[in-house]
């Protein structure tokens, strides 16, 4: 802030994650619309609570770890050259550190916190943490939608709280940071994050799942599926359409707007320093890139969702989803050409595999969510280790950092998916249902779980019904 | 060897151009966007002819059409 660019540089990367954070917010919006509109009538207002209160508690429990876990877990579980915790993690994510409030970056009062610290967080570090706290609500929203109309909700906000508070973002810690493990190590890459979002979440879902059973009545009794139609196909689809719009925002926040190519270390002797946009990575891209790439690998995945599916609306919309999940690993490098060939494969996969699945395993997932985010998501990350083999997959200032390749995607995606995704959900939906809080009684499910909310609403209108009555009467309006 | 043409940062990214993989093979890639293209168009146009064809197999039936004139169910 001692310059004038470098204040202009600071003023502009705060108020560019200020911006995505409105639009991520469309994102939960979205989620919420798709689900009650999935829904049957009786299940509409449970499901549409069981996603909006996932809002406050992983954000309160985003700030009092979830933030800190994503600086102090880089090193991995002691995987990376026998480190642990990073030190300093605590200098601005720790709940109790001075830039996790109103701080104008000058001199520090705290022990450790030096002045570079605050010049450098001061005015960042909220407007990262939210942005970094929507991913969070996305990553648990994703699950939300598939164990809609039997899940308790107590029971989901447990499993909320694990996924958008821990999970994800040991995941985000180990393959979303410069200096993760699984970044230098297996050249792991996933700019927009296929995995560390969405194969997570995907795979959670699935954990999940597999414990909690399918729907009453969702499949006959020789195994084959019954179509549980969503009440309100409208709202399904408008709530698609702006989980899309609200993508826009996702995908802006996992870039650094702009910085020093002398700053990531990428430059060489002699070479002027320029301004770039980079990766979460520190690796350069441009926004050009990734409007250029998320268009077309949306139009891909529509594309060959309409085709696969002749026409049906809801696997339309999340084909579109599946292709933007599918190319998002890599969207910051591809041709766009290659994403919206990369969008409309991955629909394909996503939409046979759910199928698949649905059919061989009895598994109801009631949105598509295991679908479009984990297996799309999956397939994603290793299709990203073939297409770009080879390029350095974190930034210039490390050295010795691996470059991607196909073996070390693959494996990245199996620890999105199951060891982080589907096991820690898996564990803890068998510890829930050990003691009968994770499903709803059946009596309840048959009945509807709005059965108390429309029971008072009904006895409300009758009663007011019946007061406009006597007042008509006493006006002598009606006899 | 990489993809993309880039293998480090050790460049000075002022000088670099492209950097999206198999550079080179843009106008392959344009020639199989527009396959596709064109290929989506005629299977569209099949699945919905398929699927009218399937309607009006019903339609044909008059108490079925009335049935559905009153938007209730065909069978």
């Amino acid at each position: 802030m001692d310059t004038d660019i470098g204040a202009l540089t600071v003023i502009f990367t705060e108020f560019y994650y200020w911006i995505t954070i409105p639009l991520m917010f469309l994102i939960h919006v979205g989620f919420c619309m798709y689900e009650v509109g999935a829904s049957r009538r009786k299940n509409m207002m449970h499901t549409l609570m069981k996603n909006t209160m996932l809002i406050p508690l992983v954000t309160i429990t985003f700030f009092f770890f979830g933030w800190w876990i994503y600086f102090a877990f880089p090193n991995g579980p002691f995987i990376f050259e026998g480190k642990g915790l990073v030190e300093g993690a605590s200098i601005n994510a720790a709940p109790w550190s001075e830039l996790m409030g109103t701080h104008l970056g000058g001199a520090s009062f705290q022990d450790g916190v030096t002045g570079d610290d605050t010049a450098f967080w001061a005015r960042i570090n909220g407007v990262f943490w939210a942005a970094f706290l929507l991913f969070s609500w996305t990553a648990a929203s994703i699950v939300s939608g598939a164990v809609i109309e039997r899940i308790r909700s107590g029971a989901f906000w447990i499993i909320a709280v694990l996924v958008g508070s821990c999970t994800w973002i040991i995941d985000a810690s180990w393959g979303w940071h410069p200096e993760g493990w699984m970044v230098q190590m297996l050249g792991y890459h996933d700019a927009y994050a296929s995995g560390v979002i969405h194969a997570i979440a995907g795979g959670a879902a699935l954990g999940v799942l597999v414990v909690l059973g399918p729907r009453i009545g969702k499949f006959r009794a020789d195994g084959t599926p019954r179509n549980i139609v969503p009440h309100n196909p409208w709202l399904v689809t408008v709530g698609l359409f702006l989980i899309y719009t609200g993508f826009w925002g996702f995908y802006v926040a996992c870039n650094v707007p702009i910085i020093s190519s002398a700053d990531i270390g990428s430059t060489v002797e002699g070479a002027t320093p320029v301004f770039t946009a980079t990766t979460i990575y520190l690796t350069p891209t441009t926004l050009s890139a990734i409007v250029f790439n998320f268009l077309m690998s949306l139009s891909g995945g529509l594309l060959a969702g309409y085709m696969v599916s002749k026409g049906d609306a809801f696997w339309t919309y999340s084909g579109g989803l599946a292709g933007i999940i599918t190319a998002s690993a890599g969207n910051d490098l591809y041709h766009p050409i290659q994403a919206m060939f990369i969008g409309a494969v991955g629909t394909v996969v996503a939409y046979k595999l759910h199928h698949w699945v649905e059919r061989t395993f009895k598994v109801d997932d009631a949105v598509g969510a295991v679908a479009v985010h984990g297996y799309a998501g999956f397939f994603g990350l290793v299709v990203a280790g073939f297409m770009l083999w080879g390029h350095p997959a974190t930034a210039g200032y490390i050295e010795g950092g691996a470059t991607i390749n196909p073996l070390g995607q693959f494996a990245g995606a199996v620890i999105m998916f199951f060891v982080l995704g589907f096991l820690p959900a898996w564990i803890l939906a068998k510890i829930m249902n050990a003691f009968g809080m994770l499903r709803i009684p059946p009596e309840l499910e048959i009945a509807g779980l709005d059965l108390a909310d429309f029971h008072d609403r009904y006895l409300s209108d009758e009663d007011v019904t019946r007061a406009e009555e006597e007042e008509a009467r006493r006006l002598g309006l009606i006899r | 060897m990489s993809t993309t043409g880039i293998s480090s940062w050790a460049v000075d990214i002022g000088q670099v151009g492209a950097i999206y993989p198999f550079q080179g093979t843009e106008f392959i890639l344009f020639l199989a966007g527009v396959a596709f293209w064109i290929i989506w168009h005629i299977v569209q146009l099949r699945q919905e002819d398929q699927t009218y064809e399937d309607d009006l197999r019903h339609l044909k039936d008059p108490e079925k059409l009335e049935r559905a004139m009153r938007n209730q169910k065909l069978e």
